[in-house]
């Protein structure tokens, strides 16, 4: 990449980038219709919980398929080739799972007035102590994932060749203030401008790139043999020791992907349940984008990109193929949708914060306009500390809590899902396995030095599964015997769903 | 009915029976075009599941 500005590109990219945030500061009126209820946290962190199938497509869309995606599922691709196709199933079984299990959760939130899934948990088992784990597995496994988001923004910003923190600081900045004014409306409307440009950009990239480099033969052809030559566990197909990583990898992430703060606080801001059905039938879509989005890992082959970070293959890719208005554009698109789930992220957080923290431990007389006003103040508490990490910590750090944060959150699943369909599981029991999983899972990890698969040795054999699924594995066998010794405890009755 | 969506996880989880180059599509191997069948055929079955579910009245 070179050291000049690349003024077309950086014109194109301020202009959809001030775009943007005219509509941010815009949203809060927008939506609010007869039904606003002034000052309440329903308002302002769940966007009045009103949104019908096409907007909930595009929040949804927009914060679970984000910016860092776009940057690292094709340096992965680049980097290990079929293995880091991984993303394509795992996106592809989540929906069945969002659809088993997310309208019953959003029926329980709903009757009661849930803003997130540490209310949930405290609705059907009354438990403080479970409620304040799985609210603290969300805030701590979101933070990272925030910080992920400003790679995201730094790298596309790098590409076009500015330097300093200071541009990622404009950013930042202005991302805060309209969530701030706004509340999860900023987001959801943000997400429309995001998405199209997402979906023009790599329309184009994949008929294009291609069209440039001989077809996808071609393609694939210049990958095979670079990794032919590279050796070791990449290639155009997986090698037998990569078969199970890459099952359970899929698997668990998919799980774990709907317990995240951000992605049920698009579950909670929908208007129906038939809302997240269909969701679960439209949102692949954006799965078929994701995979093109992989694919440009080994369009960079044939193209003969070299980086000297695997992160800065598609901003090099686009800017080595494309006009430099055209790679502005894109790169805003990637820029923006940075904003799009970090700004809902640090609103999940501080839904999390506002209901599961402030409200039981310091003011549970706190009123509804209260509440709002918590949220906003900790929104902005929650980016400057994803902000201070970026610019203080080492990016590494980042990812390894990142990865972390995946082990984590899956153990949120047993509190979470099992009372939807199951009234068998007491209090006790389910945060006992919560505890062991956490523990079990970071240890795993860490011995590991920070892996997300860990390899078992059985009989001489060789096994490496997903750690987090196995954590989650040790989690269930914990409560199971953990509610037959300790007994139910107080177990409310199951209530319909 | 539900049992539908089992399918894609038995289609995706099993890795050995997709793990190949041959046969190809429009230049893209198996172990791709395969993949990125699931995702309209998932679409598929999952409205199918939901379609029985609202006939059956559900909530």
């Amino acid at each position: 990449m070179g050291a000049g500005i690349n003024w077309t590109a950086l014109a194109v990219f301020v202009f959809f980038f001030v775009l943007v945030t005219v509509m941010g500061f815009w949203a809060s009126r927008w939506m609010a219709g007869p039904s606003h209820k002034g000052a309440h946290l329903d308002e302002w962190g769940l966007g009045g919980r009103n949104f019908g199938a096409w907007i909930t497509w595009f929040l949804v869309g927009g914060d679970f398929y984000t910016a860092y995606t776009v940057i690292a599922v094709p340096a992965l691709v680049y980097a290990v080739g079929a293995y880091g196709f991984f993303a394509l199933p795992y996106t592809i079984l989540v929906y069945p799972i969002v659809f088993l299990i997310m309208p019953k959760l959003w029926h329980a939130a709903h009757k009661a007035g849930h803003v997130t899934a540490a209310d949930v948990v405290y609705g059907r088992y009354q438990s403080r102590p479970l409620e304040f784990a799985i609210a603290l597995t969300g805030v701590v496994a979101t933070m990272p994932y925030i910080a992920l988001q400003l790679i995201g923004m730094e790298v596309v910003i790098r590409a076009l060749g500015l330097s300093g923190e200071l541009p990622l600081l404009a950013a930042f900045v202005i991302l805060a203030l309209y969530t701030y004014s706004a509340g999860l409306r900023a987001p959801a409307l943000i997400a429309f401008v995001k998405d199209l440009m997402i979906y023009i950009v790599v329309l184009v990239a994949v008929v294009v790139v291609p069209a440039k480099l001989g077809g996808y033969g071609a393609v694939f052809d210049s990958a095979r043999d670079v990794f032919a030559n590279k050796g070791g566990a990449t290639g155009l197909t997986l090698k037998p020791a990569q078969f199970l990583p890459f099952a359970t990898l899929a698997l668990g992430s998919a799980m774990a992907a709907f317990m995240y703060p951000h992605t049920l606080t698009g579950i909670f801001a929908a208007k129906d349940a038939n809302t997240i059905r269909k969701n679960a039938v439209f949102l692949p879509a954006y799965t078929v984008l994701l995979g093109l989005i992989a694919l440009l890992g080994f369009m960079a082959y044939a193209a003969g990109v070299k980086v000297q970070t695997n992160n800065d293959v598609v901003p090099a890719l686009f800017n080595g193929l494309f006009p430099s208005w055209f790679a502005g554009f894109a790169f805003a698109a990637i820029a923006i949708g940075a904003l799009v789930p970090a700004a809902v992220m640090s609103i999940g957080a501080s839904n999390l914060f506002t209901r599961n923290f402030w409200k039981p431990y310091v003011n549970p007389n706190i009123s509804n306009e209260g509440e709002a006003k918590v949220a906003k103040v900790v929104s902005l508490v929650v980016k400057l500390g994803a902000l201070v990490f970026i610019l203080f910590l080492p990016t590494q750090f980042a990812l390894d809590l990142q990865l972390l944060g995946g082990v984590w959150i899956l153990q949120t699943f047993p509190a979470l899902v099992f009372g939807l369909f199951v009234g068998w599981f007491g209090a006790r029991a389910l945060l006992t396995g919560w505890a062991f999983g956490i523990v079990y899972g970071s240890w795993l990890a860490f011995a590991d030095g920070i892996k997300p698969v860990h390899t078992f040795t059985l009989g001489g054999d060789r096994y490496s599964m997903y750690t987090g699924l196995i954590a989650l594995a040790v989690n269930i066998v914990v409560a199971v015997l953990a509610n037959l010794v300790l007994g139910k405890g107080s177990r409310p009755a199951l209530r319909s769903a | 009915m539900r049992l539908l969506l089992s399918l894609p996880f038995i289609g995706l989880l099993w890795v050995p029976f997709y793990n190949r180059e041959l046969p190809s599509l429009w230049g893209f191997p198996f172990f791709y075009w395969y993949q990125f069948a699931w995702v309209p055929l998932t679409s598929l079955l999952i409205w199918i599941v939901f379609r029985d579910g609202l006939k059956k009245g559900e909530e």
